[in-house]
């Protein structure tokens, strides 16, 4: 049974649909990720679980609860802002405690409970100062610590790593993983990262212009991307045109000079995605001229001009020798490791 | 290494400042140092000024209690003007701030619209309003049978400090508008996500935050009332006098110049006092606040 659930869930702001039919089932203590370009309705979906923004259409429901019915400050879940909100005339202890004591919480328990809190974010010390005088990662922590001190249902968390560098975001995201974890709390990450959402998340809602596009674990949306967006937005993909030709038996599966059995349900035009570091160099396949190599460490980069229009391919660093820019090569692959769309106007 | 650009260098910016410089100190200073020597020369009614160095005005304004009533009426005025204004300007500034978009600009524009009309203009709307028996409002509620005699409006404290804190309001709308701006947007919502309810969220969210801009904007109105004349003068009249409209009748009605400039002098030196002091408290009380 899903623990919480949205139900076709729509937000339109005047004639602008920024969310449509927008329905998930989140299970306990699962950790989701929304991930999707700027503007494509994470923020406002985000609220609209938090009860900052009412739906238009659709249900909203968490242990089977419907949850328009119950006022924000009611619903108990613990959200952390993308700009962190945290109370600047208080210090990070009385930002923690401030949940603590709108439940009436007896002194001697919040004070204990806002010390672990603090303590598990890595901020023990920290008690007395206030947030103008702490770093962006400390006030990361501090809005953190605010949010699961009250032991909240649910998790939201809104592009909370956005404002760190590079090197403390990825310390901050193995954190938060296993702060997850370690208490279990079901949580929705919203980010923009893809790299971000497939190292966290159990699941990635990939969306784009207020839709899903998929749904699935960070292998699934990885290697079987359900749209074109998705192989996208999802890393590097290569693109190729391709068609089903059902006049020969066995069925065959057609790309320039690359050819494979057909996979079943399709015919006529296709669009074939592979991964470029799914693509290794062969006697047969599509025929290409590799146009530039680039040395990156532990792999090559290549870039080709196929018969099929401009590929990538990436090698790893494996000591063996590598075709060399303007040498003429054959792109091959497994027809396990791509994915096959119909193309649609062709 | 060459001293002679170090030099052109350490003066460039005295030469640049001159202009204003000169201008700060031509109609400022000198014209202050003059008041305040001006206070301890001597005067008579068939003599005129004598320019000797006397404790006369200071000792006069020590000792006679007339002075002392006019100062305290003065700041007690101030005060409850400063009190008015931040009641009814801090709220109008929050609602003014949870408009949205065009409603937000029209009525940013009504509140700062009236600054832009003289404030003798805008006391004198007052006067016509509640100016004993031929004032509009007294007219007509007397009319109408709802009171007897006119409201006592006219030359009254009451009087003064609602006219004051009309002319006033603006600058602390503003002030308390500019500390809202620094809100973080979604510092509400935070609070409300945590279970505060509307009231908690406005008496431990959002006026801690403000306090800094309603004390500054407290400062500006209390020491622009404290200091006010025109519409002292008008409201007050010659009847009820403040430091301001005392000083205007000494220098131009008396004609006692020494007596005038010690008052003014005095009233200065008093505002500078409370005002730079209730700034340092301020700044301290709301350090993390205003950094
Ligand atoms: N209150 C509002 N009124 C009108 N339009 C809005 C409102 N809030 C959001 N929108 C619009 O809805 C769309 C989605 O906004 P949303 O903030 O959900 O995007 P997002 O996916 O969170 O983007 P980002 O990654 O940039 O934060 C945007 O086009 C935005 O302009
Ligand atoms: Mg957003």
């Amino acid at each position: 049974m899903a623990y919480l659930e949205l139900d076709r869930v729509a937000k339109q702001f005047g004639a602008q649909t920024v969310v449509d039919d927008f329905s998930l089932a989140v299970g306990k203590g699962e950790f989701i990720s929304f991930l999707g370009p700027s503007g494509c309705g994470k923020t406002t979906t985000l609220q609209m679980i938090a009860g900052f923004v009412d739906p238009t259409r659709g249900a909203i429901r968490l242990e089977d609860k419907n949850l328009a019915a119950i006022h924000p400050a009611k619903r108990g879940l613990g959200i952390v802002f993308q700009s962190y909100a945290l109370f600047p005339h208080m210090t990070a202890a009385e930002n923690v405690a401030f949940g603590l004591e709108m439940r009436n919480v007896p002194r001697g328990e919040r004070a204990e409970r806002v010390r672990a809190a603090l303590a598990m974010v890595g901020l023990a010390g920290y008690e007395d100062r206030h947030p103008r005088r702490m770093s962006g990662g400390q006030q990361q922590r501090v809005a953190l610590a605010r949010a699961l001190v009250i032991k909240p249902s649910v998790l939201l968390l809104d592009e909370p790593l956005s404002n760190l560098d590079a090197k403390l975001r990825e310390e901050m995201q193995i954190e938060l993983r296993q702060i997850q974890r370690t208490i279990g709390t079901t949580t929705i990450l919203v980010t923009h990262d893809q790299n971000e959402a497939m190292s966290l998340s159990d699941r990635i809602v990939v969306m784009s212009q207020g839709k899903i596009e998929q749904i699935g674990t960070p292998q699934e949306t990885y290697e079987r991307p359900a749209s074109a967006f998705v192989s996208q937005f999802l890393g590097k993909t290569n693109d190729f045109a391709g068609t089903i030709d059902r006049t020969v038996v066995p069925t065959q599966l057609v790309a320039g000079s690359w050819r494979a059995p057909a996979p079943a349900g399709l015919s006529g035009p296709v669009t074939v995605s592979v991964r470029p570091e799914r693509i290794g160099f062969g006697d047969a396949g599509l025929s290409a001229k590799i146009m530039t190599r680039i040395f990156q460490g532990n792999h090559w980069l290549f870039q080709c001009d196929s018969e099929c229009g401009p590929a990538i391919v990436i090698r790893q660093n494996d000591g063996q020798a590598q075709p060399a820019e303007g040498d003429a090569v054959r792109l091959t692959w497994r027809p396990e490791d791509m994915s096959v769309r119909a193309r649609a106007g062709a | 290494m060459s001293t002679a650009a170090d030099e052109r260098n350490a003066r460039a910016p005295w030469a640049l400042t001159a202009p204003a410089l000169m201008l700060f100190v031509g109609v400022l200073l000198i014209p202050l140092a003059m008041t305040v020597m001006l206070s301890f020369h001597d005067w008579g009614q068939y003599k005129g000024i004598e320019p000797v160095f006397i404790l006369k005005n200071w000792h006069e304004i020590a000792t006679d209690p007339y002075y002392a009533e006019m100062f305290w009426r003065t700041f007690r005025i101030a005060i409850l003007t400063t009190l008015l204004t931040a009641l009814l300007g801090a709220p109008e500034a929050y609602i003014l701030n949870r408009m949205s978009g065009r409603w937000k600009s029209i009525f940013l524009l009504v509140i700062l619209g009236p600054l832009l009309i003289s404030v003798v203009a805008r006391t004198l709307g007052w006067a016509l309003l509640f100016g004993g028996n031929n004032g509009l409002v007294n007219k007509l509620l007397m009319s109408a049978g709802v009171i007897r005699s006119p409201i006592p409006f006219m030359f009254t404290e009451t009087g003064m400090v609602v006219a004051l804190a009309h002319v006033m309001m603006p600058f602390m709308v503003l002030s308390v508008w500019a500390a809202l701006q620094r809100l973080d947007p979604q510092i509400e919502n935070a609070a409300m996500s945590l279970g505060a309810g509307p009231v908690t969220i406005i008496r431990r969210i959002i006026m801690p935050q403000i306090m800094p801009g309603v004390l500054s904007g407290a400062i500006i109105v209390f020491s622009l009332s404290a200091s006010a004349f025109a519409t002292p003068a008008i409201i007050g009249g010659r009847r009820l006098k403040v430091a301001a409209t005392l000083a205007y009748d000494e220098f131009l009605n008396t004609l006692n110049w020494p007596l005038g400039a010690a008052v003014a002098t005095l009233l200065l030196v008093a505002l500078v006092l409370i005002v730079v002091g209730s700034n340092a408290l301020i700044e301290r009380r709301y350090a993390e606040v205003f950094r």
